[in-house]
């Protein structure tokens, strides 16, 4: 009796080492297809390789990354968000409007953006909407407000914010520090604090949660504010590169960021999110999609469809691996 | 071919050629935002030809189109950077908005190279544009319509898309011409939007309310439609100018064979990309005196040119002309005052 239960403890202890070896491998994966990646970067165009490519290959990953992290809290709770695109250019039209010419009236409006954010995690808890519904009906709000606020491009940066964006940090460039602490401090809220458990659970398990007594309205209308959060950063950065606003400027985000997630080891049952990998997924697909592309010297009729090509060889590569694991 | 290029062409043969430097080992890159339709098509088949030729005369080192993925500004502008990375000398942009790629523009300056913006120009400082005289080709076409209808009388006018400077610039153009010519008065005006279905329906809406018409004036793409709508309502046929699109001049030369039809077309040749090209060319060659922003000749054919163009063009497409050397210089000649 006591032989057989030996037994069992050690084909117990092999599975969750086999386990744990499959985390592990899950949680590189995003870093190996960044490294990949930079690999292929580095022998096409060994001068992007240094302190000047990287802040300038990187810079504009660091908005992508934000609207990935705003849409990983989103998928964090088992929700999709369609308008996180275009709210980012809502957002970079009043950056380069009202909070350059009347800043006050400008932070009310991104603080009022965020309480309508949390309001729609609000009424699709309370309704029980589909979220895919809700916020492809807001997408269409926020593009038609970012036109009212800048009907033809134009507008123009705060200057301290084209500070911040144009920050030259002693050897390692700005874009990486930034990539580094949004990956952190992220990590921190979401991976290691008790409430950042109850937010991931509420994804992952609602019942559970419901019945311990936590308020899934609560859990859901915190994730939606944060999406609303990194949203708002998101376009901020943008505008501080790109220092001139366009009502379009961040249409393509939604699909980047989803994509940014999924690479970064998402997934979309809910709960099974990483902010880290989230990062990187969206610095890989950055990188991926134009430097890359750029180097490869591919003849013109040929480049969109190439992207499309790198965007599915790098996803495909995710799943492959994750396949293996189970 | 015979082209009539409306400004400078006369002194494109006086216009000398001073190399100050070598360009042989130069990069130019042409960053591109959409290539989707016929005259985005017929942009970067003229810029191919041209750049092709140049990189084997050994003019230039390497000309490379990118094109980006989407039409969105975040994407041409990480692709300027990359191509700042990649070490091009110059970079031509038909850019996708107006403002917001000037943080990527700047850095590409700072970073020594030159950039030469036309279509969809930037409007950076340091970036040269090549702009097309819409508003003169506006006035143009209303001494033009004076010539054919020396009585004057009642104009129709068909807009462009509305809210873009390209449509401003031609209806100023236009008003100016109709205050130089007070024979004429403009007796409705519709929106066309560069389309010929557009304005056949539009024409065909205003055509009861109007007076007789001799003339319209219009901004290409939208002559064909406009001729239709007359026929279907069995009106007489006016003067209407026409935009050098392949159906316009075929229409034009169906009348003209029947009657002897006169008119004038004229538009914006998909190949100012090459013209662009050229400019990013002399820069790079070192000449310092070439404005920041280079006002340059729209293409027109007049009745005795018109049909030897017509074969050429693609069906359903619209004329281009392919910008020399020579042709840049007496552009930039001209516009050094």
């Amino acid at each position: 009796m006591t032989a057989a239960s030996l037994d069992t403890t050690a084909r117990s202890s092999a599975e969750r080492g086999a386990l744990a070896r499959a985390r592990l491998l899950r949680g590189l994966l995003p870093a190996l297809s960044l490294a990949l990646v930079l690999l292929a970067i580095a022998w096409l165009n060994p001068r992007a390789i240094s302190y000047f490519g990287f802040s300038l290959m990187l810079n504009l990953a660091i908005p992508i990354a934000l609207a990935t992290i705003a849409q990983m809290f989103v998928i964090a709770g088992n929700e999709l968000d369609l308008s996180i695109g275009t709210f980012v250019g809502f957002v970079g039209c009043v950056t380069a409007t009202w909070l350059k010419d009347a800043p006050l009236i400008g932070v009310a409006i991104l603080l009022g953006s965020i309480g309508i954010y949390a309001l729609l995690g609000a009424l699709i808890h309370l309704r029980n909407l589909p979220s895919i519904v809700v916020t492809l009906g807001m997408s269409f709000v926020w593009q038609g407000l970012a036109i009212l606020v800048l009907p033809k491009p134009g507008g123009k940066a705060p200057d301290w914010l084209l500070a911040i964006m144009s920050f030259k940090p002693p050897f390692i460039p700005f874009p990486i520090i930034a990539a580094l602490l949004i990956g952190l401090v992220v990590h921190f809220g979401l991976m290691r604090t008790s409430y950042g458990v109850i937010l991931r659970g509420s994804g992952g398990n609602p019942a559970a949660l419901k019945r311990a007594g936590w308020s899934l309205l609560k859990t859901k209308i915190v994730l939606f504010a944060l999406a609303g959060l990194f949203g708002v950063l998101s376009g901020m950065a943008l505008i501080g590169i790109t220092t001139s606003a366009d009502a379009n400027i961040g249409n393509g985000y939604t699909l980047l960021a989803i994509a940014g997630v999924i690479l970064g080891g998402g997934e979309f049952v809910g709960g099974r999110v990483s902010p880290i990998g989230a990062v990187i997924g969206a610095l890989t697909l950055a990188l991926a999609a134009s430097p890359l592309l750029t180097f490869m010297h591919i003849p013109p009729d040929w480049q969109v469809a190439a992207n499309g090509a790198i965007l599915i060889i790098v996803l495909a590569a995710r799943v492959l691996i994750s396949r293996r694991e189970r | 071919m015979k082209k009539l290029l409306v400004l400078g062409a006369l002194a494109a043969m006086l216009a000398s050629g001073t190399a100050l430097a070598d360009t042989s080992g130069k990069k130019i890159a042409f960053s591109n935002n959409y290539a989707g339709n016929s005259w985005r098509q017929a942009m970067l088949d003229s810029y191919g030809i041209v750049t092709k030729k140049a990189v084997d005369d050994k003019i230039v080192g390497a000309a490379d189109i990118f094109t980006t993925a989407d039409k969105e500004v975040p994407t041409q502008a990480a692709q300027v950077q990359n191509l700042i990375l990649q070490g091009y000398d110059a970079i031509v942009i038909n850019a996708a908005s107006p403002d917001a790629l000037n943080g990527a523009i700047k850095q590409a300056c700072d970073a020594g190279i030159t950039v030469v913006s036309f279509d969809g120009t930037v409007t950076e400082p340091c970036a040269y544009r090549v702009v097309v005289d819409f508003k003169d080709m506006g006035k143009q076409e209303v001494e033009q319509m004076a010539k054919f209808q020396p009585k004057g009388g009642n104009l129709l006018e068909i807009r462009g898309l509305a809210g873009t400077s390209i449509d401003d610039a031609i209806h100023a153009g236009i008003l100016e011409g109709v205050a130089a010519h007070p024979e004429f008065k403009i007796v409705g005006s519709v929106t066309g939007d560069w389309d010929q279905t557009t304005a056949q329906k539009a024409v065909a809406t205003i055509l009861p309310s109007l007076p007789d018409v001799v003339g319209i004036v219009d901004q290409g793409g939208d002559g064909y439609g406009a001729a239709q709508a007359f026929a279907a309502a069995g009106k007489p046929r006016p003067t209407i100018i026409m935009g050098n699109r392949q159906d316009e001049l075929k229409w034009w030369k169906e009348q003209k064979d029947k009657d002897g039809y006169k008119t004038w077309s004229a538009s914006i040749a998909p190949g100012v990309s090459s013209l662009a090209f050229w400019v990013a060319q002399q820069v790079l060659d070192g000449r310092k005196d070439i404005p920041h922003d280079l006002l340059v000749p729209y293409l027109a054919f007049t009745q005795d040119d018109f049909e030897a163009a017509l074969p050429k063009i693609k069906e359903g497409g619209v004329a281009t002309h392919e910008y020399t050397q020579e042709d840049a210089l007496a552009a930039i000649k001209a516009n050094i005052k």
